[in-house]
């Protein structure tokens, strides 16, 4: 174990956190699990997944499984240059030679890595869609049972927005303006295609694919994703959003994101997830656990590099059968400023185990970390979080909140805050607390004519209402619809 | 005679196979406020409870007819719909729900439920504020979280102004006054009048005669054990507080206190 001190961002038991190498980034993954079992299980799902609808778009998959093979042609098929399929074979190679991580407190069996389609795109898309007129209606309907208009979202709510269908981005909306103010928002593909010499310089650079099990597995195969520059002293004039869609059957979900926030600039970037259902999955989940078919593995970091710069963590998570996320900070500038607010739901047998790592290094540093864990059903929800002061980081400060909701008696909440401080001039403070909804809540809300249902959504938006207030008006909407249908069929 | 809102025939309903109301009777018509008066364990607030559909009671006797409707086989949340409401004795707070939002929802489910359209949140906004004029009540309520932080009083006072906001057929106020002191208890007295119309009735469920010096009852009826053994008009609650409940418990043939 290296010396904390020396080694900034060392100091945790790989056993307990994952590892810790470089700063920043951001990388999402996300793995569904294959079904194995064809058995009839109705009526273990109590309420339809709302947004389980599978669209009927033909789509072009790879055979499952991994190998140098299936890179090659993951590589050859988005016509990368030869340094990119280098780097993804080099990321493989590494990958083979890790385990899976087992601390995390979430329970699943062994995912057969073999057993995964690593590409699957709609087969009309040809050279990809110039324009949202090119995009083939039946994507803008899923997006629009989503509540994703994307015409509409964009024009009314000014978000420029990277919409991703399964592995290729369909349709980015408001390139124009953000070309006018030097900002680079478009897929991972389109930018290893046009912009090959940020990619090269910055991918990596915070999350190296030999980060974590997870992270390797991705630099291997991601399909696509976004990809964010903005130029220095440069505000993006919008807020930024990818909605990752997970839709082909057994197919993973393989994102990669790169945000570089240049000196003195400032974005905002969202990214959803929402997944249907599948029979299949619902088959196979039924008998460890439930419903929620997709298992969410992720690795977010951001390197707060500069002075004053700042970090803001917005996440909901729901949906998964299993979530193992950390978004994390690393406040190496003076004055830099790391946030993180989240909320994170299980219902049924759902589990996660989320949290953030806050590293201060700089003087003067701030984190703020608010955490919102509700569980339902058999839901499991832990929060684990580090916050870690370095010697030279002076004067610095970290609040904690860390609420958990109970829905019923059969769910379990758990924190794990590890604190390290190293100086005597910084304050670290941690708040906990773990409530159940009442029956008197319930019965009041019913009292004054709402369904338990609606009683339920209200009363478990009002606990995030902290979290919820740090998203744009209708993120905050779309991340209310989320949670209630979560919670469908949570209400014994 | 108008068509009665209520009528509740010899009810009989308990706790875990404790009986508590032993054979209720009472019938309230449009237009009239009624007061039910007893001593602690009576089985007032009971009867509000098994009324606006509370789960945990037993009703093993009797009927209960709201509007032609059977009253107990409708769910709670049909009960407010039908424009039931009770305030409660303890008001609950539900964090983070801003005040506003909730009676929204709550006010849109009854537009549905008529088959009027829903209002949006500024119309929504219009019309409470009014309301909040009507009843003298500061506006900062609105802000605020359902009940979070609130004193006895304001929880009290906002169960009036949801009241106003919902415009029930039938109120049912549980010791409304309990606990409020006389400036209170008059602000939501006002309220209460303003809001007698000869189309809506209202139960009010008290202790003390005092609030009756504010709200005037047409009936007065003293549930005792269970059982109503007196009903009469205004001039009742004059006697009870000049002579205490035990005159009538004893020539109701009850073991006294």
């Amino acid at each position: 174990m290296p010396d904390a001190d020396g080694d900034p961002l060392g100091g945790l038991p790989a056993t307990d956190f994952p590892p810790f190498t470089l700063p920043g980034g951001v990388h999402g993954l996300a793995v569904k699990p294959m079904s194995t079992s064809t058995d009839t299980i109705t009526g273990i799902v109590e309420s339809d997944y709302k947004y389980g609808f599978v669209t009927d778009i033909e789509t072009e998959s790879a055979p499952p499984g991994i190998n140098e093979d299936i890179i090659r042609l993951i590589s050859e098929k988005k016509k990368e240059p030869e340094w990119m399929l280098e780097w993804r074979l080099k990321a493989f190679r590494h990958w083979l030679t890790m385990t899976p991580p087992a601390w995390p407190k979430v329970h699943y069996p062994p995912v057969d890595f073999q057993d995964i389609i690593y590409f699957s795109a709609p087969k009309k898309q040809g050279t990809g869609p110039r324009s949202l007129d090119d995009v083939d209606p039946k994507l803008l309907e899923t997006y629009e049972k989503l509540g994703i208009p994307l015409r509409e979202r964009g024009r009314l709510a000014g978000v420029a927005l990277d919409a991703v269908f399964d592995s290729v981005s369909v349709g980015t909306t408001f390139k124009k303006q953000l070309g006018e103010k030097g900002v680079i928002f478009c897929s991972f593909s389109e930018a290893v295609q046009e912009h090959p010499d940020l990619v090269r310089k910055y991918i990596g650079s915070v999350v190296p694919p030999a980060d974590n099990f997870y992270a390797a597995l991705n630099s291997a195969v991601f399909t696509d994703g976004s990809f964010c520059y903005i130029p220095k002293g440069v505000r993006c004039p919008m807020e930024l959003s990818t909605y990752f869609r997970i839709n082909a059957g057994k197919s993973g979900q393989f994102e990669r994101t790169l945000i570089v926030a240049d000196e003195g600039s400032y974005v905002s970037y969202l990214e959803g997830c929402t997944a249907p259902m599948r029979d299949e999955n619902q088959l196979h989940a039924a008998d460890e656990e439930g419903k929620g078919g997709i298992f969410n593995f992720v690795t977010k970091r951001g390197h707060c590099k500069g002075r004053n710069s700042k970090i803001s963590w917005t996440q909901v998570e729901t949906g998964s059968a299993i979530t193992w996320k950390y978004p994390s900070c690393i406040l190496q500038g003076d004055n830099s400023v790391g946030e993180f607010y989240s909320v994170a739901l299980t219902n049924n047998y759902q589990q996660a185990d989320t949290g953030t790592k806050m590293v201060h290094i700089g003087k003067n540093t701030r984190s703020t970390i608010v955490s919102k864990g509700i569980a339902a059903g058999r839901g499991q929800n832990t929060y684990r979080g580090l916050v870690k002061v370095q010697k030279g980081a002076t004067n610095s400060r970290n609040f904690s909140q860390c609420d958990s909701l109970l829905i019923g008696d059969k769910c379990g909440a758990h924190t794990f805050p590890y604190i390290e401080v190293k100086n005597t001039s910084s304050r670290v403070e941690h708040e906990a607390t773990t409530s159940k909804i009442g029956e008197d809540q319930i019965f009041y809300c019913n009292q004054r004519g709402l369904s338990t249902q609606d009683a339920m959504n209200m009363i478990v938006n009002g606990f995030c209402k902290e979290v919820f207030r740090e998203l744009p008006m209708e993120f905050a909407v779309e991340a209310q619809k989320l949670l209630g249908v979560s919670l469908e069929g949570s209400v014994g | 005679m108008t068509q009665p809102i209520l009528v509740i025939e010899n009810l009989h309903a308990g706790v875990e196979g404790r009986e508590i109301l032993k054979g209720v009777s009472l019938t309230i018509h449009a237009g009239e406020t009624h007061a039910l008066m007893g001593p602690n364990g009576s089985g007032k607030s009971t009867l509000a409870a098994v009324l606006a559909g509370r789960e945990g009671y037993t009703i093993s006797k009797g009927r209960v007819d709201y509007l032609g409707k059977d009253l107990l086989e409708l769910a709670p949340e049909d009960r407010a719909r039908e424009g039931l409401f009770l305030a409660f004795q303890y008001p609950v707070e539900i964090p983070g729900v801003n005040s506003t939002y909730f009676l929204k929802a709550a006010y849109n489910e009854l537009q549905k439920h008529r088959g009027e359209p829903e209002l949006d949140a500024a119309d929504f906004l219009v019309f409470v504020k009014e309301k909040v004029k009507l009843l003298d009540l500061d506006d900062d309520l609105l802000k605020r979280a359902v009940n979070e932080g609130f004193s006895g009083g304001e929880k009290k006072r906002n169960e009036i102004f949801q009241m106003a906001v919902l415009e029930p057929k039938l109120a049912i106020l549980d010791e409304t006054d309990s606990g409020l002191d006389i400036d209170a208890l008059k602000i939501v007295a006002q309220g209460v009048n303003k809001l007698r119309r000869p189309d809506n009735a209202q139960l009010l469920i008290t202790h003390y005669q005092r609030l009756l010096n504010y709200i005037v009852p047409d009936f007065v009826h003293v549930l005792h054990d269970g059982r109503i053994v007196r009903s009469g008009g205004r001039e009742l609650a004059l006697e009870l507080e000049e002579r205490g409940y035990d005159w009538l418990t004893q020539e109701a043939g009850a073991p006294g206190k």
